[in-house]
């Protein structure tokens, strides 16, 4: 992947297959310490201790159009390159608990990326499920609560055209200003 | 700043616009996009964006954009499938959002599929 949205957008797919109504999304930036904290949280059918140690085998998956699966694996790598790590905590029926965990300051870490494209395409297309995105960098943070969205647009959905690039404008300037305004130089 | 304001009044222009679009009983078209992990590393993401903003800047009714997982071709990403009631079904593979905008115009808008850009012309 080229960069950790990405793999945001594809572990928070196993999510909503988990048939979630609720996600978290969280990401939680330490520029002092050069850290990078990114954590998904469903609410989902959520696995088996066994489960939860096969995701994390390439070739492991519950789909069966191909024999490998790839998600939770590259997620994984791309922490343990930077010297971080992959922690996962699930309990069958309650949801499961996701968190990387990145060195900054590692020259094989791979830059966060386009946060609003991943977010907004998530949110767009799963309208069932309520969305909280939360993203911290130092002092600064932004959240956005889709089941806020929701209740102002009433029987409007989502993903009509100006909703979504609504949505889009309004991820992009808070992401931004939680970063001083400037635009982050990891995207 | 976009404000919460703003959405409230997007919201009522678009309940008075949704009375009418429901009028129009056009032919339903499906976009599908594979956006399994193998589609999200090829680039499935902006592909996807691709054909909702396409979509929307021509103001095309009765067209669904959705996801979908791995279609089994994984070497192919980003596939995507156009299915069209009472036609069948058109896959188009390697895709990218340039081609994402020209199946917009040529295939979704006019009826004219891209016989180059699909998984028959490329697996010759």
């Amino acid at each position: 992947m080229r960069e950790l949205s990405l793999n945001v957008l594809d572990i928070t797919q196993n999510s909503v297959k988990a048939n979630a109504s609720h996600i978290d999304i969280e990401i939680v930036e330490n520029t002092t310490e050069h850290t990078l904290m990114i954590g998904i949280y469903d609410d989902g059918c959520g696995m088996t201790k066994e489960q939860v140690k096969s995701v994390q085998d390439p070739f492991y998956t519950t789909r069966t159009t191909r024999k490998v699966g790839m998600g939770v694996p590259l997620f994984k790598m791309a922490a343990e390159m930077t010297g971080g790590r992959l922690t996962i905590s699930s309990e069958v029926g309650r949801g499961t608990k996701l968190n990387a965990y990145f060195n900054t300051d590692n020259v094989d870490f791979v830059p966060l990326g386009d946060m609003v494209s991943t977010v907004k395409m998530l949110v767009t297309q799963n309208p069932q499920i309520d969305f909280i995105y939360h993203h911290k960098c130092d002092e600064r943070e932004f959240t956005f609560d889709t089941h806020e969205i929701k209740q102002i647009l009433g029987d409007v959905p989502l993903e009509t055209p100006e909703v979504s690039q609504w949505i889009e404008d309004y991820l992009k300037e808070n992401i931004n200003s939680i970063y001083g305004g400037v635009q982050n130089e990891n995207s | 700043m976009k404000t919460l304001e703003e959405l409230m009044a997007i919201r009522d222009k678009t309940k008075k616009n949704m009375t009418i679009r429901e009028d129009t009983g056009d032919a339903n078209i499906r976009i599908v996009v594979g956006m399994a992990t193998c589609g999200i590393a090829a680039g499935a993401r902006p592909v996807l964006n691709a054909f909702v903003d396409e979509i929307a800047k021509r103001d095309l009714k009765g067209v669904t954009v959705s996801q979908t997982g791995c279609i089994g071709m994984c070497q192919y990403e980003p596939i995507v499938e156009i299915m069209e009631p009472g036609k069948e079904k058109v896959t188009y593979v390697k895709m990218t959002a340039e081609k994402a905008i020209r199946v917009v115009n040529d295939h979704i808008a006019n009826g004219n599929p891209i016989v180059e850009y699909t998984v028959g012309a490329i697996t010759k």
